[in-house]
């Protein structure tokens, strides 16, 4: 629409004056001293830091570390393993997750997980993506069909699995099925999409369409992504977030801290702490 | 460093002893006997186990079946009778499928229940291990002490309800034998479940009941059914619980009774008709044994088709 009103150009002056200076985006998870234990055993120690909507955060650092336990404190689904504590405070656009009046259930509804390995249901491709909107009452046989081609078609999967939507999930590739279970996840209309290494056992070309799916739902969804592929976490995110494992000498035990969080070049072309630096040195270089 | 060993050069060129050093590394020499001895007693063992199955088999098929080929239909369908040349084989037959009707109903629902909650809800504590313990030692103790459980605790205890010496009386008895190996096969199963395929539904925001209802239970069903088929099968075969809680070992008529009549009433049951007729001084109950051992075999020989059958289903269902 074109307008010659004064109101309107000024808007659009103010506009520009606006996108000149970006504004963060809001924040989603504020996570605040978060520390995890395993019985006894402390595997992740204050860790803080805020994750922003509808950008991509990535978590890297070495093996055991700690990224998949702080991932999985933001959808609860470390409620789930005996013995598993946790302390601090995650908050989820202002809601303590771990306040008892907040249900889990409800919390991974909105907050949903792509796993490592591709963990498709031992059913059909359409009934897989069926499966969460059913959990939500929807019966109908037409709405369902509609959301499951809206999510395989978000997933970038629709054109080569509208064939056989009745065959089962197990045919598909590898990474057809990892892509199935981001569609399955992205049916249950979730606001967070955490995802734990969820190209580490696909080749690269697979690795290479997620990533452009990613990078095309990152404008509507938020995404926290754990990858050990440096590349990746450089290619797709605005945030990355670097975690180590300490050892503590009196104690002799080890656990993982947040060594670095920052804007995603900056960590990768100048990083504020020598550790972080010299993990992407070894691992690039 | 670069002395210690011998960098071959292209200008020396050494394709003969490669090859030859090549093919004596690649090629066996002398006879494999450790190999060969041990695969040489796995099929004995394969042909000594086929063996004694065949003597039974054929000890008991060459006096039976001439007994079934004459008599046929009748023999399945007649009471029994103390005159050899009339007897059947019909009471313990319709005991043998009321037994099992009675484990389908009470044994399975209690037994799989019992290992979803423990496998999916028990927290894991010394208590539900000291309990599930427990429960793989009940599947070890002998059926004798399930027979004398059935008979104070059935028989006589409840005997107003259960009409002391009937069917109900061993329905109960054999459901309680079988329920730890129900138990078991369900837990086992349940185990087998991929946790991965659990967080799958939770992280789509499933409930725990949700989950279970439609992931877990689903995806054991095969093996937890195998395990219900096998439960069956012992059950089946179980005679010294049945001499205890007063399975008929002569002879009854059974009138016209209404349904509760006939299950408080005498009964008895195919693994009890073999034990009883075997102790017949007659000698033409020799044969009469051999033939209800066929049917009783055949009767199992159907128990295992109609696992495989319910099992395949079950897993074409899990393929989705
Ligand atoms: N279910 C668990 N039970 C006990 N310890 C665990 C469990 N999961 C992870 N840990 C421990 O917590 C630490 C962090 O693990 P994790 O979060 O999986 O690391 P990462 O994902 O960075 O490789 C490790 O020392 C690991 O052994
Ligand atoms: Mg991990």
């Amino acid at each position: 629409m074109i307008t010659n009103s004064p109101v309107a150009e000024l808007d659009v002056i103010e506009h520009a004056g606006l996108s000149a200076l970006p504004q963060p985006n809001p924040v989603v998870f504020e996570i605040g001293n978060l520390s995890v234990f395993y019985g006894d055993a402390l595997a992740v120690k204050d860790v803080t830091m805020n994750v922003r909507e509808h950008q991509i955060t990535a978590f890297i650092g070495p093996s055991g570390c700690g990224k998949s336990t702080v991932l999985r404190c933001l959808n609860r689904m470390n409620d789930l393993i005996d013995g598993a504590r946790v302390q601090g405070m995650v908050s989820y656009h202002n809601v303590d997750l771990y306040d008892p009046a907040v249900q889990a259930v409800e919390v991974r509804r909105r907050i949903g997980m792509v796993f490592q390995k591709p963990n498709p249901f031992p059913k059909s491709v359409f009934e897989n993506i069926a499966f969460g909107p059913r959990l939500n009452g929807i019966k109908k046989k037409s709405d369902l069909s509609g959301i499951v081609e809206q999510a395989l078609r978000k997933a970038v999967l629709w054109d080569e699995v509208k064939d056989r939507l009745k065959d089962s999930a197990f045919g598909l590739s590898g990474g057809q099925q990892q892509r199935l279970c981001i569609a399955r996840a992205l049916a249950v209309e979730p606001d967070v999409l955490l995802m734990d290494e969820p190209c580490s056992a696909l080749d690269p070309i697979a690795t290479g369409r997620i990533e452009e799916l990613l990078q095309e739902i990152a404008s509507t969804y938020t995404i926290v992504i754990v990858t050990h592929n440096m590349g990746q976490a450089r290619r797709i995110s605005e945030q990355t977030a670097f975690f180590l494992t300490r050892l503590d000498e009196v104690s002799d035990s080890r656990y993982g801290v947040l060594v670095e969080y920052d804007n995603t070049e900056k960590v990768f072309t100048d990083p504020s702490d020598k550790r972080t630096l010299q993990y992407i040195m070894g691992q690039v270089g | 460093m670069a002395e210690s060993y011998s960098v071959p050069r292209p200008d020396v060129p050494m394709p003969q002893t490669r090859e030859s050093k090549a093919r004596t590394a690649l090629t066996r020499v002398g006879f494999d006997f450790k190999g060969h001895g041990f695969r040489g007693l796995l099929s004995a063992s394969v042909g000594l186990s086929l063996f004694a199955l065949f003597f039974l088999l054929y000890g008991v098929t060459s006096d039976g079946i001439p007994v079934l080929a004459e008599r046929g239909w009748d023999f399945l369908s007649s009471p029994l009778s103390a005159d050899p040349s009339r007897t059947g084989v019909w009471q313990g037959l319709k005991g043998t499928i009321q037994l099992v009707v009675f484990i389908l109903v009470f044994a399975v629902p209690v037994g799989m229940a019992s290992a979803v909650y423990l496998e999916e809800y028990a927290e894991d504590t010394w208590f539900t291990r000291f309990v599930s313990l427990n429960i793989r030692n009940l599947a070890g103790v002998p059926s004798v002490v399930y027979g004398i459980l059935g008979l104070s605790v059935f028989v006589k205890f409840l005997g107003d309800f259960t009409g002391g010496r009937s069917v109900i009386s061993a329905g109960f008895t054999l459901s309680i034998l079988v329920l730890p190996l129900v138990i078991i096969a369900a837990m086992e199963a349940l185990r087998a479940v991929p946790q991965s395929h659990r967080e799958g539904a939770f992280g789509l925001g499933a409930t725990r009941w949700e989950v279970i209802r439609h992931q877990v239970i689903p995806y054991a069903m095969p093996g937890i059914a195998t395990g219900i088929v096998l439960s069956v099968l012992r059950a089946l075969g179980e005679t010294a619980p049945l001499i205890l809680v007063g399975a008929v070992s002569g002879f009854f008529t059974t009138g016209d009774q209404n349904v509760v009549e006939d299950l408080q009433g005498p009964f008895t049951a195919l693994p009890m008709l073999i034990f009883s007729w075997a102790r017949q001084p007659k000698a033409e109950f020799e044969e009469l044994t051999s033939a209800v051992i066929v049917v009783t075999l055949f009767v199992l020989l159907l128990s295992t088709l109609a696992a495989v059958l319910v099992r395949n289903r079950f897993e074409k269902r899990r393929q989705g």
